[in-house]
């Protein structure tokens, strides 16, 4: 009893401490700027108005869809709000909205953390505190995480919420577990892209620089990434005019290489988490043939199958984003502050 | 012996190609005032840098109260507040707000901190727009704001990088105003770096002149002056109303005389030693209605000139 209270008593005193290290009051400041800040606010409009615009489509067409469905047992109906495009096509998912808007929410938040301290003076003058200095960087990418955090989670639940009302179905806990899963892959997503644009923060002095860096490396991954790998792999392929007569292990093998290229890619490790998250019916990523396929059950996955297969996924991306953060941290901590 | 607050000994920064600060000493007493002069580009603020472990040397080691500035920088800045030239506050919050955050990033707790916070934004006769966005505020205002942003931490060692620059002369003067206050009332050490020879000289117990990484001399303004000058030799200045040729002849026979000039409107007479009412009695004696009898003393500026002068001719 008295150890329990002891106990308490020490978590009681290491919460103050937290509440009254200069991390988390940097931290906090960094949060206030965000919220109180118009970029933010144009960028949480932007994400809400197409995401409110692909959930009306989803929810008008989700009727269809379970009628569609003759297995009840996978229905899945809250997975497919998030992945069902408009009738004709007209209006992208809510998972192409977040996989393409994310990354500049990341790069939005990030791109100019610290070049804009070192322009106004601030940043001397914080220096000039007694704070380890990289309580400064530490604090602008949790700063910046925690807002990301908070409003991805808010908007999924939102979704949740909002499907709740209009379909009158509570969803199951798989569903929920699978919709969490892919908030926490979506802050992990956009957090590699901020620590990204800090990186670039951090190297350029021009904050208009460092975010032309950024969404230049967003575009050429979400754009030309793509077509570049295709054209290698068209040429690659031994001789186009026997392509006829190639056999399927060569077809596989190049389909293998296109596959192993593009994971180079975090848009596309992303994509790969979403659909095995949301779209359970995939069994596998990348290329299997008949012979894999015959005998299989054509069942949905379960969490931990799921689980497994994105495994390496998040922790590439993981990976990715530590490393930029890594090396943003070692530039910080070495660099003069005069130039 | 009086107790050392700053010490520098023999550093030396090289940045690539060229020494920013080469092998300085220097020492600075507990409560005094200390003023660092010199030209742009001379590497001063590098030298307040390190002192602040805010930049390692690359050789040599800098002590401030006893404590190793480059290796235990955190305990160093707890000290000392540092106010650098161009002092910059978060824009969108207020005077209040950012000394607030200064004060709990030093440990204090919120009501603390808005106390002092309160305390010192008067003390700089600031506390009128201690609720306005810093955005609006004047170059001296920020100025202003920014010597009570050194103060939330209570230091025992306050740094100041030109602290002058770009405010109007009578801005500088309440600042100077506040600075010496500082000085007398609280006991604190200051030490100042600027390139305002006129201000500095207000309101320095000591200064060092600083040019191209070296300190070619320092102590109090009359040791520099007597530094400067040949001891033996001492300047007065003499207007005369009925000069003729014959006054220089005559004058420069007399045996204290040195020698004599004339720049078109008075004559700058050199002697040997120290005046006992010679010169007066030699003009008075001769019929000379004498005008003006003035002993010239050199003010920094005259210092100020020789010392650069010396350091552009190294070049």
């Amino acid at each position: 009893m008295i150890e329990a209270i002891k106990n308490k008593e020490r978590w009681y005193k290491k919460a103050q401490q937290f509440v009254n290290s200069s991390l988390w009051i940097l931290t906090r400041k960094e949060i206030t700027d965000h919220i109180k800040s118009y970029r933010f606010n144009i960028l949480m409009v932007i994400i809400l108005l197409t995401c409110v615009a692909s959930l009306y489509t989803a929810f008008s067409s989700i009727r269809d869809v379970a009628s569609n469905l003759e297995n009840n047992q996978s229905l899945f109906l809250y997975l497919r709000v998030f992945t069902i495009t408009g009738e004709n096509g007209t209006l992208p998912s809510f998972v192409t909205f977040i996989s393409f808007l994310g990354p500049l929410l990341g790069i939005s938040l990030g791109f100019d953390a610290i070049n804009s301290e070192r322009n106004k003076n601030t940043l001397l003058r914080i220096m000039s505190q007694p704070i380890p200095r990289d309580y400064i960087i530490l604090s602008k990418f949790l700063g910046s995480l925690a807002v990301i955090a908070g409003f991805i989670f808010s908007l999924g639940f939102l979704v949740v919420g909002i499907g709740i009302i209009s379909m009158g179905i509570p969803p199951t806990f798989g569903e929920i577990i699978r919709i969490v899963t892919y908030l926490v892959m979506i802050i992990i997503y956009v957090g590699f892209w901020l620590s990204l644009s800090i990186l670039f923060s951090i190297r350029f002095k021009q904050a208009a620089t460092s975010a032309l860096a950024g969404i230049a490396i967003w575009l050429f991954f979400s754009i030309f990434y793509s077509i570049i790998v295709n054209l290698i792999v068209n040429a690659s392929v031994p001789n186009q005019l026997f392509q006829a007569a190639s056999t399927t292990s060569v077809q596989a093998e190049s389909q293998q290489l296109l596959t192993s290229l593009m994971r180079f890619s975090p848009n596309y490790l992303f994509s790969e988490i979403t659909t095995i998250l949301l779209i359970p019916n995939f069994r596998t990523l990348g290329p299997i043939s008949m012979e894999q396929l015959a005998g299989s059950v054509s069942a949905p996955l379960d969490l931990a199958q799921s689980f497994t297969i994105i495994w390496p996924q998040v922790i590439g991306i993981l990976s990715a984003g530590i490393i930029c953060f890594a090396i943003s941290y070692f530039i910080f901590l070495f660099q003069e502050i005069r130039s | 012996m009086e107790e050392k607050m700053i010490q520098l000994k023999n550093i030396t920064k090289q940045y690539k190609e060229n020494k920013a600060v080469n092998h300085l000493n220097l020492s600075i007493n507990k409560g005094e005032v200390f003023g660092l002069l010199g030209p742009n580009g001379a590497g001063k603020s590098t030298t307040i840098y390190m002192i602040l472990g805010l930049t390692e040397p690359t050789e040599g080691e800098v002590y401030v109260d006893g404590i190793h500035a480059t290796n235990k920088p955190i305990e160093v800045k707890q000290r000392v507040g540092f106010l650098p030239d161009n002092v910059g506050f978060y824009e969108d919050m207020t005077g209040i707000e950012n000394l607030i955050l200064t004060g709990k990033l030093n440990g204090l707790t919120n009501a603390e901190a808005e106390k002092r916070a309160m305390h010192w934004l008067e003390q700089v006769r600031m506390n009128h727009a201690s609720a306005k966005k810093v955005g609006e505020y004047s170059r001296g205002m920020k100025q202003r704001l920014g010597l009570a942003d050194i103060l939330m931490k209570n230091p025992e060692v306050v740094i100041m990088d030109e602290p002058t620059l770009g405010i109007d002369p009578k801005g500088i003067h309440e600042l100077l105003d506040l600075i010496k206050n500082l000085s007398e009332e609280h006991g604190l050490t200051i030490l100042l770096s600027s390139h305002q020879l006129h201000q500095v000289q207000q309101i320095c117990d000591r200064v060092g002149i600083f040019v191209k990484g070296e300190l070619l001399a320092y102590g109090d303004i009359e040791e520099l002056q007597r530094k400067l000058l040949d001891e033996t030799s001492i300047l007065y200045k003499v207007i005369v109303k009925n000069d003729n040729h014959q006054l220089v002849e005559r004058l420069s026979m007399e045996s204290y005389v040195d020698s004599i000039d004339w720049d078109g409107e008075a004559y700058h007479v050199k002697v040997n030693r120290e005046d006992g009412g010679e010169l007066a009695r030699f003009f008075v004696s001769n019929q000379y209605d004498l005008l003006t009898l003035q002993r010239l003393s050199y003010g920094l500026d005259d210092i100020y000139q020789r010392y650069f002068q010396g350091g552009e001719m190294g070049d």
